[in-house]
């Protein structure tokens, strides 16, 4: 850290890394005020995670504690792994949002409140039988900085001919303006994007200019603040950078399939959170060879994508858990047709309706064996929202090369959280060969729909071939003419040879290689949205000079095939995961004499570095002792 | 997307080409068999390249159908065939898409891709073999079996009213709707021709006996001896006629808003006070009075087209869409779309 004095009165001090969260009323604005100031953050060079949260209802009473909508970004001159433990600053709009934060904020944390709304209507929704901002323990506690945000930003807008209410929605931009005074960014980018953002609405776009503007003078020319902040740009690797969230990078993974194969991509799809947003993107992507179709129900969602795979697109169904519970029929429907589709879950907080909003690890089981009959298939998980890109790409590949369904796994948290996505040159993409087979594939002369090559993938032909018209369907197939057929020798066949394609997946499966160290006290594994977490507890353990390794699973189903020797290397393996136990309880029963620790959390928030590392450093005095 | 040539210069094909050579395996004397008859006898004339057609069935007797024709099929999950149908058909809106299925893959498991099916009017042809009961898992009630129809799993009458599915199909808003019946063999094969050469959704119920599980079904309209009195053969502007000498016929009241069976030459009633059947009528009011007259004490039972509108289908306004959006943008390359948005550089 080093301090100078900028280009103002304002000493700035130089940090590493900085997280920051938004809280507000679901009103309030505040995810669009995350938003862009993590664009600012972005495109300033550094590297960043974030993590919004925000409730199930759309709009809950104003003034609510249920209301609350939170918007964290951890940003740094480093690499960033997740959106960070604890807010080092919490910017609250109102009472309830610093009711149900506060507890978060880290000791000695910035708090910077919108004191206009702190009044007796507001206190009371939130149960306060005071005024907190007069708590003498929380000045002590922390460094409190009550604005009044509501009065400023009508003094920003007198004679602006707005109503009270369009003034009062204004305000968020006042915090986002002092936000960029405080962290040194430059105010242009953030005009150029009010601008067009209310292209259409010109007054608006001039109010919310206006108060930008007051929220920024406010930082300098006030007598309250005293510090300004810089965080020097990251050291990412070379590159052109966007900012993505894994929603966006998942519907941009398939349209890169599209184009890398030349063929089409059909989604099809019911809209259900926190999925929608792979549905709406790819909506926007037709002239890039994606066809969307809403669907009636789940069930539909997926019956037309393998409809559509029938027909030769690259299929492709979104959804959330209660989605996947009914897309389990059909799931079966692809094993044994094994036609190539891809069933994308970004997971939520469960059963059933469970916590929409919030994110779970919980469907692994479920992904892995929730089919009736034998019915394997590939499994793959994301690590990062913009690893949704690479995870959608590799999941097609795989359906396609192998003519099975793949499970890819996402959550809530990947979903709509966002970091720096390095955009890949063309070079940098895999090959997606797609071959349809146009004439027969068998000794005599015919088509023979479950001729095998030697990795046992069968052949794909499609409706439109002439010769080749044949049937599938859901009944036991002969092993080779696809004819329906009931023997039992025959299903046995059929069950193994199934079985043993989706096992040769593994070559497509690379071997692990452990971050840290390849042997040791304690190796970290974990699956899917908590390799931040888990690589970031890995990185603090090893510094404290713990001998700890991490190793991350992508593919999930087959496992990589020096998975068990990989662990047996190290005292102690503990499996990080947000549910119950559920890699932990795979991993004892497919490796064997692997009996992993556990760390569980079900919070329908991302893993805490500090706990875990706490956790971590509990087994290695074990270990050590 | 290629567009395959779909139409078939000649007609070269025979009944033959459209027989898989697998031998179904419905009960002797089912209905199915004269249906299936129809369809293979259909498909020549239609002038489409048997490669360019798939059936698509769902679970039931009725859905073994594709394994018994000799083009692209897909045996699928009980009620799901429209699902799978409606992903091929926007996918692929150049190939001829059918879905067989019956009165509980359709009504039961399947009622809600049924009606959306319908209602999306995609270029879909749909055979609802209804026989009013469940055949392959052994005869229970199904949703067109009549009030108090006593089955395996009612034995003492159900107590459901049942569905009338072309009054659903209609009430979805399907575009092409008719009725006909296993042994009415050419009246069948014309009404097949006519959803197949309808352009959007087509339904079409199929009257079929299920000789084992609710034989006789519907005796009562198909003997000899009474169904010139009990069938009304509807044609396309022609008054709603029927009866041994084709002196009954259908009159709409429209003082009560109800239809009405009077007879030419009685009381004054001329035939031109006899509804002329209008399968272009853009509203389906008369359209579903007519189809809930089946199976009414003192009404013929309708057969034929219903209805036969011309709307855009949804595959059309999809590719539309799709062409609009390719016409629109302007550089479609993958390194533009990759390096869309706020970007920044990273030396």
């Amino acid at each position: 850290m080093s301090t100078h004095a900028g280009g103002s009165k304002h000493q700035v001090q130089q940090v590493e890394t900085v997280v920051i969260r938004f809280v507000g009323d679901s009103g309030d604005g505040m995810q669009l005020t995350g938003s862009e100031f993590t664009r600012a953050s972005a495109l300033a060079g550094n590297d960043l995670a974030t993590f919004p949260d925000y409730p199930a209802e759309i709009r809950a009473p104003a003034g609510s504690l249920a209301g609350v909508s939170g918007y964290q970004v951890h940003f740094g001159a480093r690499e960033i792994h997740t959106p960070g433990d604890a807010p080092d600053v919490l910017v609250a709009m109102n009472p309830a949002a610093l009711k149900t934060n506060l507890p978060d904020l880290r000791e000695g944390g910035m708090l910077i409140v919108n004191a206009g709304a702190f009044n007796a209507a507001n206190l009371e929704k939130a149960g306060y039988h005071a005024n907190p901002l007069e708590d003498e323990a929380l000045q002590q506690n922390y460094r409190v900085f009550p604005v009044d945000m509501n009065r400023l930003s009508e003094t920003a807008l007198e004679g602006s001919g707005l109503s009270a209410k369009e003034v009062a929605r204004c305000k968020n931009y006042f915090a986002l303006g002092l936000m960029y005074w405080m962290y040194s960014r430059p105010m242009e980018g953030q005009l150029e994007s009010i601008a067009k953002k209310f292209a259409k609405k010109p007054n608006l776009a001039d109010a919310n200019a206006r108060v930008f503007k007051a929220g920024y003078a406010f930082g300098e020319t006030s007598e309250v603040f005293f510090q300004r902040y810089e965080v020097p740009a990251s050291r990412l690797p070379p590159g052109t950078y966007r900012n993505v969230t894994g929603n966006y990078a998942t519907a941009l993974g398939f349209a890169a399939a599209a184009h890398l194969s030349g063929k089409q991509v059909f989604l099809g799809s019911y809209p259900i959170t926190p999925a929608s947003e792979i549905l709406h993107e790819m909506a926007y992507l037709k002239e890039h060879g994606v066809v969307t179709f809403q669907a009636e129900d789940e069930i539909a969602g997926i019956g037309s994508a393998i409809g559509a795979a029938f027909g030769g697109a690259l299929a492709v169904t979104t959804t959330s858990g209660p989605g996947l519970a009914l897309k389990t029929e059909m799931l079966g429907f692809a094993v044994i047709t094994e036609l190539p589709l891809v069933v994308v879950n970004v997971q939520r907080g469960g059963p059933s309706t469970g916590m929409p909003t919030k994110t779970e690890q919980s469907d692994l089981l479920m992904a892995l064996f929730g089919r009736h009959g034998e019915a394997p298939l590939p499994v793959i998980a994301a690590q990062s929202p913009g690893d949704c890109f690479w995870a959608a790409l590799e999941a097609m590949r795989v359906a396609v090369r192998w003519m099975t369904p793949v499970i890819l796994l996402t959550d809530g948290y990947l979903a709509n959280g966002t970091e720096p996505f390095r955009i890949p040159t063309l070079k940098e993409l895999p090959r997606l060969d797609v071959r349809y087979q146009t004439g027969p594939n068998h000794a005599d002369g015919q088509f023979m729909p479950y001729q095998r090559d030697e990795r046992l993938v069968r052949d794909w032909a499609i409706p439109g071939t002439p010769g080749l018209e044949h049937r599938v369907g859901g009944l036991e197939k002969d092993s080779l003419s696809g004819m329906v057929s009931y023997d039992g020798m025959n299903h046995e066949r059929m069950v193994k040879t199934r079985a043993q394609k989706v096992q040769n997946v593994v070559a497509d499966v690379p071997d692990v290689e452990p971050f840290g160290q390849d042997a040791g006290e304690l190796v970290l594994v974990s699956w899917g949205g908590t390799f931040g977490s888990v690589r970031g507890a890995a990185e603090q353990l090893r510094a404290r000079g713990r001998s700890v390794g991490h190793i991350h699973l992508r593919w999930l189903n087959p496992l990589p095939r020096n998975l068990g020797d990989a662990l047996r290397r190290f005292h102690k393996v503990l499996v990080p995961e947000v549910n119950d136990g559920q890699l932990a309880f795979y991993l004892r029963g497919s490796l064997p004499g692997i009996d992993p620790l556990q760390f569980n959390r079900i919070n329908g928030k991302p893993i805490k570095i500090a706990e875990l590392v706490a956790r971590a450093l509990e087994i290695t005095r074990e270990v050590t002792a | 997307m290629s567009t395959t040539e779909t139409l078939v210069k000649e007609a070269a094909y025979t009944k033959k080409d459209f027989e898989s050579g697998v031998d179904p395996r419905w009960c002797p004397g089912c209905g199915d068999y004269s249906i299936i008859n129809q369809v293979q006898r259909t498909m020549p004339a239609l002038g489409v390249k048997r490669e360019n057609i798939v059936f698509v069935s769902g679970i039931g007797c009725s859905s073994r159908f594709p394994y018994y024709m000799n083009n692209y099929g897909m045996h699928t999950l009980h009620g799901r065939a429209p699902a799978f149908a409606s992903g091929l058909k926007i996918s692929r809106p150049e190939l001829m898409v059918w879905v067989v299925t019956g009165d509980g893959d359709a009504l039961a498991i399947g009622g809600n891709h049924f009606i959306h099916a319908m209602r999306r009017n995609l270029d879909l042809k749909l055979l609802l073999f209804n026989n009013r009961i469940y055949g392959l898992t052994k005869g229970q009630a199904s949703p067109t079996s009549e009030l108090g129809k006593k089955t395996k799993s009612t034995p003492h009458g159900t107590p459901d009213a049942p569905f009338n599915p072309p009054a659903l199909a209609l009430g979805a808003g399907a575009t092409f709707v008719a009725r006909s019946i296993d042994v009415e063999g050419p009246h069948l094969g014309a009404v097949i021709k006519s959803a197949a050469e309808h352009h959007g959704s087509a339904f079409v119920e199929v009257y079929q006996n299920c000789p084992v599980f609710n034989d006789g079904a519907y005796t009562s309209i198909t003997d000899k001896a009474v169904k010139a009195d009990q069938l009304l053969r509807m044609e396309h502007g022609k008054p709603l006629l029927f009866g041994k000498d084709g002196k009954k016929g259908i009159r709409f009241d429209g003082r009560q808003a109800r239809l009405e069976v009077v007879t030419v030459g009685e009381n004054g009633v001329t035939e031109a006070d006899i509804l002329v059947h209008d399968v272009r009528r853009d509203d389906p009011t008369i359209a579903f009075m007519m189809a809930n007259l089946a199976l009414t004490p003192g009404f013929p039972t309708p057969i034929g087209v219903f209805r036969d509108v011309r709307r855009p289908t949804s595959d059309e306004l999809t590719w539309e869409q799709v062409k609009a959006a390719r016409a629109k943008a302007g550089d479609t390359s993958l390194e533009r779309l990759l390096a869309s948005g706020d970007t920044w550089i990273i030396p």
